[in-house]
């Protein structure tokens, strides 16, 4: 017992340290801008760059883009399959996971040989074509998070009593979707909404393949150029991504309150 | 009769309306754009079926690449899930108070999604050549880790770099799974006149080993098809699949666009092979936790 009880603070430390060092040691890079003391010129020189607030203020509009539609697309998905196609759920499920199994870059290779300008569907023949089609391949990539998310808040409510109570009330298929299910199963929307966000606001092979200038593409060009502002830029997508991990943390401990049904 | 078959036909054309739009997705986002390589893989230029494209792959320069991209890919999943398996124990099994079990977990959800080009910019600045660690080492110990042979821009770099994603992941997975090892089998063990190592090799392990195998997997594709991290630690200096796919994507560097398509394939199928024996086993280890 003695032992064990080592080993596992072995486990930990070492861990720790592995996780935590690297975290440490960005933070003090990015304090290393002037020469012989800290300071978060880095940082300054970050937030002043015109390029870091368009791409960025980018990222975050593809992000909420992304996040709306694949919600409109998702939710209505998942209860139709829940209420009235029980036999097409492993089929959907299987679609759902696909985007983990094909890996991005080969994705977004197929679309720019079937959407270029020269296709039956030229997306990537405008400026605003292929905007839409990055935000769809943000949905792709997102895909697997945001169902698994939803279909899970779903399966704790009763989507069949709640539509024939809403049914029998006289309520239409849009206040049936809209003010009986979202609000239902908010709190998979949101967590779906959060991990999406985190994805999003990061990816760099699709908009840099794509050549749209988001964050990431940005976040490349400036480690390829830059000293410092690298590991400032770091430091700002880690704590990004914490943020939106303690967001979906909260949410989902919220939510468990609620009583579950198989 | 008649009149309800025709109502009959009514809900089922409805039923299948609703979900239209996803499957119009998924044809035109998923199922489309893999097809068309797929297709396109065993095509030559002139649009006739050929498998030249696929003896193409077999060339030095390009299963170098994949070999690269498979090593790296094992040895970041393979530590990714020794490491993680240790750290999962810990917290389950190791007897620590409950509160490092929390945040290990909080922790590991936000590492496994720092992934992409800020996690080399982090590397770069813990173990580069004036990164803090490299730093600390020459000037508290006298080590000069660059000296050594080693390499932030290599393959045991890319590997250490990915870990660092690899293992949260892999704690993620595997907690639930040590979770559902119950009491009584250990007391059963315990009973019978095991020891703790007879427990571990002839009960607990073998009940773990499809998650601990399926989790590897899950590490391995994950890290095989991952771009962005290689692609801002070393430029497209270093040739692993992804990056010599990303090279030919944006500028036909093989000089053969079916070639390319093959390339492509060849991701898919090492990454969707990967992915169906983890879900085989997945569902294998789930009978053990009803």
């Amino acid at each position: 017992m003695k032992t064990q009880k080592i080993g596992a603070w072995l486990a930990i430390f070492f861990g720790a340290s592995y996780f935590i060092i690297p975290l440490i040691a960005t933070f003090e890079f990015s304090l290393r801008m002037r020469r012989g003391e800290y300071s978060f010129d880095a940082y300054r020189s970050v937030f002043s760059d015109i390029q870091f607030r368009e791409s960025f203020s980018y990222s975050i509009v593809m992000a909420l883009l992304t996040i709306v539609f694949g919600v409109l697309l998702v939710v209505p998905t998942a209860y139709w399959v829940r209420l009235r196609l029980p036999q097409m759920r492993p089929v959907v499920e299987f679609i759902t996971l696909m985007p983990l199994v094909i890996p991005a870059i080969v994705i977004v290779f197929g679309y720019l040989r079937i959407y270029n300008s020269s296709s039956f569907i030229p997306f990537t023949g405008s400026t605003r074509g292929t905007d839409v089609l990055l935000m769809f391949s943000f949905m792709t990539l997102s895909l697997p998070y945001m169902y698994r998310s939803v279909d899970t808040a779903m399966r704790t409510i009763d989507v069949g009593t709640l539509t024939e109570a809403a049914q029998s009330l006289g309520a239409s298929w849009p206040t049936i979707m809209f003010k009986c299910i979202f609000p239902n199963v908010m709190s998979g929307v949101l967590s779906g909404a959060f991990i999406t966000f985190a994805i999003v606001i990061g990816e760099f092979t699709m908009p840099s393949l794509l050549n749209r200038p988001a964050f990431g593409p940005y976040l490349q060009l400036i480690g390829a150029n830059r000293a410092y502002e690298p590991p400032a830029l770091a430091v700002i997508a880690f704590a990004i991504t914490w943020g939106c991990m303690v967001l979906l943390q909260l949410v989902s401990r919220f939510s468990k309150s609620a009583p579950a049904k198989p | 009769m008649s009149a309800n078959r025709a109502i009959d036909l009514k809900k089922t054309a409805i039923d299948w309306l609703g979900i239209t739009p996803f499957l119009l997705f998924a044809v035109m986002f998923l199922i489309a754009p893999t097809l068309y390589l797929v297709t396109g893989a065993f095509l030559n230029p002139a649009g006739e079926f050929t498998f030249e494209n696929i003896g193409g792959l077999f060339t030095d320069k390009i299963l170098a690449s994949y070999w690269i991209s498979i090593k790296i890919s094992l040895a970041s999943s393979i530590g990714g899930a020794l490491i993680g398996f240790w750290l999962a124990w810990a917290v389950v099994l190791g007897g620590l108070p409950s509160w490092i079990r929390s945040s290990l977990l909080t922790f590991s959800g936000v590492a496994s999604n720092f992934a992409g080009v800020p996690l080399a910019f982090a590397f770069l600045a813990t173990l580069g050549r004036t990164g803090l660690v490299t730093m600390i080492l020459r000037d508290w110990f006298g080590i000069n880790l660059y000296a050594t042979g080693f390499n932030l821009l290599s393959f045991i770099g890319l590997t250490l770099t990915y870990m660092y994603f690899q293992i949260p992941l892999m704690v993620l997975i595997i907690t639930p799974a040590l979770d559902g090892l119950k009491k009584e089998w250990r007391e059963a063990a315990e009973i019978l006149g095991a020891t703790n190592r007879q427990y571990w090799t002839k009960v607990a392990l073998p009940i773990l080993f499809p998650s601990i195998l399926g989790t590897t997997l899950l590490l391995f594709a994950n890290a095989f098809g991952a771009i962005a991290t290689a692609y801002s630690l070393t430029g497209s200096t270093f040739n692993i699949v992804p990056i010599q796919l990303y090279a030919q994507i944006r500028g036909d560097v093989l000089h053969n666009p079916n070639l390319g398509y093959a390339l492509a394939l060849g991701m898919i199928v090492i990454t969707g092979i990967s992915n169906l024996i983890y879900i085989w086993l997945r569902m294998r280890a789930e009978r053990w936790q009803k």
